[in-house]
């Protein structure tokens, strides 16, 4: 129960680390001032909840491990986001779909983690919820605006969205940790927030004029630590300056 | 002794927003005295927030010059922090300081879709403002314009 715990606790934390990290590429580089800083925003609230995460997984993990060791030390087959966050940014069609297909998982999953039986989780689920809640809110209506705006809004969102369905199903893919866990109280049933995930993307969807595309095949493996081919780049950049300088400080 | 530790802490000015001290932000949680040592726990706004050290640094320093040698500052997470925390002399100050308070109380639950919420302007007193952007030049603010004296102002949002 112990070691699922902590790679469970890495899933979280890894999904925020990394995707926090991807949306800092964004910093200076959005559409408009507004939404530079909104990206810039959302990727410290992710950072913030990766530090919780990190911070638990340190203290299961034991010895002299730290926050910093769990997010600047491990390779990359130990980590275990899923593959959506680790995906390249593209235009900002596909950084706000991709984000809303992500923010509204998490917000289903981070509800549900409110009553978790692992109390560590529990209290960082209610931390996160607040701020997850305002990030699904934000993509969703970006994807609205995009999708139901121009012909060459809508054709970018559209594009995007086909070409990130297949990252979704590992959202919802229960493997053997989610299960044991499960049982004892402390993990979310995924099965359960796909129900909701799908009731709210598809109504947002419509009122984008947004087409759903068709379930086929789904990738996966990033829950256990087989990632795509970006993920590499994303750790050589993060982790670049800690590898290099083990004693940098701020 | 917590009494006049609590009487310090009302002068160590939030990093981020100077003008509110982080009594007044509700930062500080709890004070407790354990023989020579001090314990304060203090809580995040927002999980992200890079003003946590300089708080800590901050605390640590005014207790300090104070004559207290032994100072211990905790970070909770739970209960976590919302924006009802917020002394009503801290909103007070954030209206004067151009800053419109949190209106209402704890987090907006009319999120996916709830019309965004009529604050006041903080210079001309209007109703008539429009939300420009859900986030702000901090995480624990809004970007807001005043359709009347055409200001932009930041809106402290409710969490």
């Amino acid at each position: 129960m112990k070691a699922q715990l902590l790679e469970y606790t890495l899933r979280l934390g890894d999904n925020a680390l990394i995707l926090g990290q991807r949306l800092g590429e964004w910093c200076g580089h959005g559409p408009i001032l507004e939404q530079d800083i909104a990206l810039s925003n959302i990727a410290l609230d992710q950072l913030g909840q990766a530090r919780m995460l990190m911070q638990y997984a340190a203290e299961q993990k034991g010895g002299d491990y730290t926050e910093d060791k769990m997010a600047f030390l491990r390779p990359e087959t130990e980590y275990h986001n899923c593959l959506l966050v680790e995906l390249e940014n593209g235009d900002w069609g596909k950084t706000i779909v991709r984000q809303f297909l992500f923010d509204t998982y998490n917000y289903f999953f981070y509800s549900a983690l409110l009553n978790s039986t692992d109390n560590r989780l529990k209290e960082i689920a209610h931390k996160a919820i607040k701020e997850i809640t305002y990030h699904a809110q934000w993509s969703a209506e970006w994807v609205i605006r995009l999708g139901d705006g121009t012909e060459e809004s809508h054709q970018r969102a559209q594009t995007a969205l086909n070409d990130l369905w297949e990252w979704t199903g590992e959202l919802f893919s229960m493997d053997a940790i989610d299960e044991a866990l499960l049982a004892e109280g402390i993990a979310v049933n995924l099965t359960d927030i796909k129900v909701q995930w799908d009731q709210k993307v598809n109504e947002i969807l419509s009122l984008a004029t947004l087409e759903r595309p068709e379930d086929g095949w789904m990738q996966s493996g990033g829950k256990q630590g087989e990632h795509s081919e970006y993920l590499g780049y994303v750790l050589a950049v993060m982790q670049h300056l800690p590898r290099m300088y083990p004693e940098a400080t701020w | 002794m917590t009494e006049a530790i609590w009487k310090i802490l009302k002068n160590v000015a939030d990093p981020e927003i100077p003008v509110l001290t982080v009594v007044d932000m509700g930062v500080v949680r709890e004070v407790e005295v354990e023989d020579q040592k001090v314990i304060v726990s203090i809580t995040p706004t927002y999980s992200g927030c890079p003003a946590m050290n300089e708080i800590e640094s901050n605390i640590q320093w005014a207790l300090e010059e104070a004559g207290y040698n032994e100072v211990e500052i905790k970070t909770l997470i739970s209960p976590p922090w919302t924006t009802d925390w917020m002394t009503d002399e801290g909103k007070a100050k954030l209206q004067e300081y151009g800053i419109a308070p949190p209106e209402g109380s704890s987090a907006d639950k009319s999120v996916l879709f709830g019309e965004a919420k009529k604050v006041m302007c903080p210079r001309c007193k209007s109703r008539n403002t429009t939300m420009v952007s859900q986030f702000g030049s901090t995480a624990c603010k809004a970007l807001y314009k005043c359709e009347d004296c055409k200001e932009p102002f930041d809106y402290f949002k409710c969490l």
